[in-house]
């Protein structure tokens, strides 16, 4: 079955689903797990900065955007009839449009509460929508009507509407990575050294003549002219000569505060980097530090520096 | 340089947002500075600017109505070009390539461009500078505040100074900017402890470490001593211009050369100076330091003489740089105070000084350093009083 023909099931079998459902019209008159309360009043203005005095004292009413509140589950949740509309989103989630958003939600009220009041409340669905592409993913708007009741009589009615969407395929992190978006610009001088970093090398461009070592390395040799070009492999070892700690402003890519070293190598460079896995607090002068070669994001290795003598490595 | 002489000064209001185009700001301090010197547009032959300035000369001749040009260029490297401006006008005055050039800088690099936030695109352009910044930009270290401190941080540990150090040189600028109403923080002096509890941008730097940015333009006319005779104010000698690159040399970042506790292209300036001049650190009565960032003041007053290595803590800590110490620094209030226009308003400042018309005028000011842009190659100028 192609991907097309599958999707055209789906909606199809959703559709009936719906149709019957909607068909149904009111589900159910449940009675709401509590009454109007006015503890539940008081929390609930508090809770909202509403200090509107109609809500507070022996004369309080509800509030009327409370409404829902009376038909709320509780933490215990489960002891609830089972609705016709269940088995609208259990037919959802099972074609993988397990994701939910709310999108509307209106409510009509036709007179206030007062605490003491017993509620009951109907459930209807209202609509299925057809499937739409959103940037979510891809997934169907359902819509349902609730009326409550007191005394058999509508004193609130709600019309609520969500979308049930299939969630986009997380890529696994070490699949795909967001660009990292300071990359150095590279030449064919300067290729070796991220060449090198990217096989866990940290390179020293070395002299094919007189073997100098050099970093930043260049294309002619400052002591021979020569430009055969060759590199060494550093130990991976050295000391911090000096280093800051970056706090502002924001700079892209990066987590502030951060450090970074001019470090000092024992094969007689220094090369710029970050020092990680210790607080930039704690970075000082003198410091022994070992390269770590930390990925970016897919194509970007870059050199950086972890606390640790070569003793510790070794 | 001999037989040049800076004449005319002109500058628009400081300010972090001006209102109006960088080549609007341009022609207004043109137009001052040429009314300052008492010369006009058609006398200009010779424009000079920094390569990092929007303003094409041609445009800017359009603007305020320049006719011919015989003599055109632009100095790079960021705010090292500053006296380098003035150096090429002098040598185009000099050799005969122009009769009057105009100096100019105009930006708003507070409302515009800042060059204070990150540019992400700095390490990936393939020209030199690209891959130059390529060993740096990828760690973050991105920044004229970031770079400058991590030379602050070794220089710091090497002499034992200490960020209350590098305060005292806010505190100095932002009191003498205090007394300047055209300095953005005029009237508004900073103590030590404002600077200590000020929050840090890149340690060891504090926010009051960094200048301010701002949005302005400065204009300078240069031409020949003979003629400066004729004109409206007491002239200016450039009796010396220098630029200057060290071994090993990068821009913000030479951290791979020796000790990374001085400027060597400052000692490449300064040494030109004293040389092209025959004057010594001893005889200048005051200096125009460029002062984006607090450590390098200290740095400069070494490196170019004023005192030993290590010494300028002490230097400064005993008054040194005040208006009425040894060596008064940015009478003005610097880019610290006054405003960041990339020096050339500090060139501006050491005219006033040799005019003696500053507002915190120096007393007896016969000779006057500048420099322009540190960590950066630079330039610097010795300007006097004419014989």
């Amino acid at each position: 079955m192609t991907g097309t023909q599958e999707a055209e099931g789906h909606e199809r079998a959703l559709r009936e689903l719906a149709d019957k459902i909607i068909a149904q019209g009111e589900g159910p008159r449940l009675l709401t797990p509590s009454p109007v309360d006015r503890t539940m009043i008081k929390h609930w203005a508090e809770a909202m900065g509403d200090a509107n005095p109609r809500y507070q004292g022996p004369d309080a009413i509800a509030p009327p955007a409370m409404i829902q509140v009376w038909s709320m589950d509780g933490l215990k949740r489960g002891d609830r009839p089972r609705l016709p509309l269940d088995d609208m989103f259990e037919a959802l989630d099972e074609r993988g449009f397990t994701g939910v958003v709310a999108t509307n939600c209106e409510h009509t009220y036709h007179r206030h509460l007062v605490p003491g009041e017993h509620l009951t409340s109907t459930t209807r669905m209202s609509d299925l929508s057809g499937l739409k592409k959103t940037a979510l993913g891809d997934g169907y708007f359902v819509t349902w009507n609730v009326t409550w009741y007191a005394q058999d009589k509508p004193v609130a009615e709600m019309i609520f509407r969500l979308l049930k969407f299939r969630p986009r395929e997380e890529r696994c992190p070490s699949e795909e990575r967001k660009p990292y978006p300071l990359r150095p610009a590279v030449n064919r001088d300067t290729a070796f050294f991220w060449e090198g970093a990217r096989s866990g090398e940290l390179r020293i461009q070395k002299c094919g003549d007189c073997g100098e070592l050099r970093h930043p390395p260049g294309p002619v040799c400052p002591s021979c002219r020569s430009t055969e070009r060759t590199y060494a492999v550093a130990a991976g070892t050295g000391t911090v000569y000096s280093y800051v700690v970056h706090h502002h402003p924001p700079v892209p890519g990066r987590e502030t505060p951060f450090a970074v070293a001019v470090v000092e190598l024992p094969e007689g460079v220094r090369i710029v980097g970050n020092v990680v896995d210790r607080a930039p607090a704690e970075v000082e002068i003198g410091m022994p530090v070992r390269v770590v070669f930390q990925a970016m994001d897919d194509e970007l290795i870059l050199p950086m520096w972890t606390p640790g003598s070569p003793d510790a490595n070794a | 340089m001999a037989g040049t002489a800076l004449v005319g000064i002109g500058a628009t209001e400081f300010s972090k947002n001006s209102g109006r185009s960088e080549l609007q700001l341009a022609a207004e301090a043109v137009f001052a500075a040429l009314d300052d010197a008492g010369l006009a547009p058609a006398d200009v032959d010779g424009l000079v600017t920094y390569t990092q300035d929007a303003n094409q000369e041609i445009a800017l001749a359009r603007e305020v109505g320049i006719g011919d040009l015989t003599y055109f260029s632009r100095v790079h490297y960021g705010g090292g070009a500053a006296c380098g401006t003035v150096a090429h006008a002098a040598m185009a005055v000099a050799t005969g390539a122009a009769e009057v050039v105009v100096c100019y800088r105009a930006f708003n690099e507070r409302s515009g461009q800042r060059f204070g936030q990150p540019n992400a695109g700095l390490g990936g352009e393939p020209s030199s500078q690209g891959l130059e910044m390529s060993w740096h930009v990828p760690y973050g270290l991105m920044t004229p505040a970031a770079w400058v401190a991590m030379f602050a941080q070794r220089y710091m540990h090497r002499y034992g100074v200490k960020s209350e150090d590098f305060g005292r040189v806010a505190v100095a600028m932002r009191r003498h900017a205090a007394n300047n109403p055209a300095a953005w923080f005029y009237q508004r002096p900073i103590t030590l402890a404002d600077h200590q509890a000020s929050k840090w941008i890149v340690e060891p730097l504090h926010l009051l470490d960094c200048c301010q940015e701002s949005d302005g333009a400065v204009a300078l006319v240069v031409t020949s001593a003979e003629r400066a005779r004729d004109l409206r104010r007491t002239p200016a000698m450039i009796k010396a211009a220098a630029q200057g690159a060290g071994a090993g040399q990068m821009m913000m970042t030479s951290y791979y050369r020796d000790d990374m506790t001085g400027l060597a292209e400052m000692g490449v300036v300064g040494r030109k100076l004293w040389e092209i001049s025959g004057l010594s650190p001893s005889d200048m009565q005051a200096a125009i330091l460029y002062d984006h960032f607090t450590p390098f003041v200290l740095t400069q007053l070494e490196e170019l003489g004023f005192c030993a290595r290590g010494e300028a803590k002490d230097f400064i800590r005993d008054g040194g740089i005040e208006i009425d110490g040894h060596l008064p620094v940015n009478p003005h209030g610097g880019q610290l105070g006054e405003a960041y226009i990339h020096g050339m308003n500090g060139i501006a400042e050491a005219v006033r000084q040799i005019r003696g018309t500053s507002v915190n005028q120096v007393p007896g000011v016969t000779n006057i350093l500048v420099t322009a842009g540190t960590g950066v190659p630079t330039s610097g100028l010795v300007l006097g009083a004419a014989d």
